[in-house]
């Protein structure tokens, strides 16, 4: 079930558009923001919400980047992988990650601490390489500094 | 020399409140559009000003908003949008203005709503931009707070909503009508044209979408005339542009300069040359989907109509350095794993030619390159060519690997006879 103030977050972005279902990004987001991901069960209470079939929603949800139809660790690593931070070396920091971390691109540590995933430019790319970890933006990324980095995640 | 989106900001204090925006000058010429020229007037002046849209093609302006329908017969609701989306690989311009100065776009923005007459308007900002959401949300509490945004602005009888979209991250969010498919909840597939979203866009309502960088030229356009506008560039185009520098050059970062500022300049005066040990050999004028420039067009005033003299674009403006040390194979092939991975499935060439593309440009890196294959990746340049495809991705991706086939053949030859790559 949706929670009270899921579908009141919602209903927000409902309200200043013509079908419900054109806030289906929105509402990803919502539910993704309180629970982490979109779990089949979650996508079927949003598409009952929004007026969707589930599989209309899932068209949707699979096609961008950012919803999360799997299960992520707390932290999600961004690592941007595009041309700026790649004649950079952004290929060492991936490097470290999956040494330091035992994981590969689009796996999560056991301890469900970190995922890491690849991700396209950044828009930071004067300060390449770059990468983000939840909503922070690190730049000028050090394979000698990833490891303060990453301690100041929990 | 005059840069009047970029000369208030400072990043280290954070954006430009209301009032230190007001104190630049800033919403004069909401004030003034508002109170003395009609919507006409507005389109006119800048398409007289010959502003070019800065997201990339370079068309102009005020001539796009002239598409729209006006008057008794036209629909009521119309849309204007931003498109923040900014995704383009090596593209950081956008962000500038709107972490130093989100009240310039919502003027902006203002004026072109006002000039079509939509009484709704979207900012498209990219997920990954969280510093500029907050300034973007702050910036429009404060304009609706002060009037300038709402009903019945500055008591004119003009009025509009502004909204903040965040996406949720595809490349395609950036193309003109798979940004309007976003913004209705679907996949970012583009759309046929026409309709052409000037008639029918969102919502199938009129709708004008502009770049960030686009739109914040406008105030100043309508505050200080056309002409001053196409003083401002070293061409006849008209205007500053936000250049900018990546890759091993000393001093990357982001500059605005006369419209028509050499590359040359750029890269040895702006950016501080190349990084000690590498030597310049060649560069994306304007993002990923742009031809590559070499040492010979160094002293190109990068212009639109200079750069695509050159067999290239200005594109977004923002140069992507390629250096002696780095391969231009593997350079190449970064770019075509993202278009690869980015295309939206919607049409055959793009779909099945792009990954090709980018798996051919593996198998040369990793030393199993076949002599046919530099005949299998020139093909591809013309199949998924302009034309060929529903949309400018497939052509985009096709300019830095047909240039680079150009001006770095010897480079894809050698990978081949000597099975691999000598860079590493
Ligand atoms: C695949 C693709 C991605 C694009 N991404 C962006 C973008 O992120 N930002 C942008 O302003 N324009 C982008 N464009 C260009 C837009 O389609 C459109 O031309 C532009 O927003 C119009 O604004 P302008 O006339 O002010 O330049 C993209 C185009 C394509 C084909
Ligand atoms: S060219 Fe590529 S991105 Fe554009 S419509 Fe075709 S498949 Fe989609
Ligand atoms: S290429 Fe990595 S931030 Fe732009």
């Amino acid at each position: 079930m949706l929670t009270e103030e899921e579908k009141r977050e919602i209903e927000a972005h409902i309200e200043k558009l013509p079908r419900r279902s054109a806030a289906c990004l929105e509402a990803l987001s919502v539910v993704q923001k309180h629970r982490g991901w979109v779990s089949d069960q979650s996508l079927h209470e949003l598409a009952d919400f929004l007026d969707m079939t589930p599989h209309e929603l899932d068209s949707v949800a699979t096609f961008y980047n950012l919803v999360f139809r799997q299960p992520v660790g707390r932290h999600v690593i961004l690592v941007c992988d595009s041309i700026s931070c790649w004649v950079m070396g952004y290929e060492k920091l991936v490097g470290r990650l999956n040494q330091k971390l035992g994981i590969q691109w689009g796996e999560t540590t056991p301890d469900e601490r970190f995922t890491l995933l690849p991700m396209p430019c950044l828009g930071t790319c004067d300060h390449a390489p770059a990468l983000m970890i939840g909503d922070d933006l690190h730049r000028d990324v050090k394979v000698e500094g990833l490891d303060e980095i990453l301690e100041r995640y929990e | 020399m005059e840069k009047p989106l970029t000369q208030h900001i400072d990043l280290s204090k954070g954006p430009l409140s209301l009032k230190e925006y007001e104190a630049t000058g800033g919403y004069q010429a909401v004030r003034k559009a508002l109170k003395e020229m009609e919507p006409k007037e507005v389109t006119e002046v800048v398409k007289n000003s010959n502003l070019k849209g800065r997201g990339g093609a370079g068309f102009n302006t005020g001539l796009k908003w002239s598409f729209v329908p006006m008057g008794e017969g036209a629909p009521k609701t119309k849309y204007l949008l931003a498109n923040a989306d900014e995704m383009e690989p090596g593209t950081f311009k956008d962000r500038l203005l709107l972490e130093g100065n989100p009240h310039l776009l919502l003027e902006g923005m203002i004026l072109a709503a006002y000039a079509i007459q939509a009484n709704e308007s979207y900012i498209f900002l990219r997920w990954a931009y969280k510093t500029a959401h907050k300034a973007l949300k702050k910036a429009i509490q404060e304009a609706y707070a002060a009037g300038y945004l709402g009903r019945n602005i500055l008591g004119s009888g003009y009025s509009l909503e502004m909204h903040v979209h965040v996406s949720v991250g595809r490349y395609m969010c950036g193309e003109e009508t798979g940004l309007l498919n976003a913004l209705e909840g679907k996949r970012a597939t583009p759309r046929a044209k026409p309709p052409f979203p000037q008639a029918s866009g969102l919502f199938g309502k009129p709708t004008i979408v502009n770049n960030v960088e686009t739109l914040c030229n406008v105030p100043f356009i309508v505050g200080r005339g056309a002409e001053w506008f196409k003083g401002l560039s070293l061409t006849d185009e008209g205007g500053t542009k936000i250049y900018g520098a990546s890759g091993k050059v000393k001093r990357p970062g982001a500059w605005e300069l006369p419209l028509g500022t050499p590359l040359r300049e750029l890269i040895e005066e702006h950016a501080g040359g190349m990084m000690d040990g590498h030597r310049f050999r060649g560069a994306l004028p304007g993002g990923a989907s742009t031809d590559f420039l070499t040492e010979e067009h160094l002293d190109l005033p990068m212009d639109y109509n200079n750069v695509m003299k050159a067999d290239s674009r200005l594109g977004t403006g923002t140069v992507i350095v390629l250096d002696d040390k780095t391969c231009p194979v593997g350079f190449v092939h970064n770019l075509e794993r993202f278009f690869a991975q980015e295309s939206c499935g919607w049409c055959t060439p793009c779909r099945d030619g792009l990954p090709w593309v980018a798996k051919t440009l593996q198998a040369l890196e990793e030393g199993h390159g076949k002599p046919e294959d530099l005949e299998i990746l020139s093909f591809h340049t013309t199949y998924l060519g302009p034309g060929n495809t529903y949309c400018a991705l497939a052509p985009g991706a096709m300019e830095p690997l047909q240039s680079a086939l150009k001006y770095f053949r010897e480079d894809f030859e050698r990978h081949i006879r000597e099975g691999g790559c000598s860079y590493r």
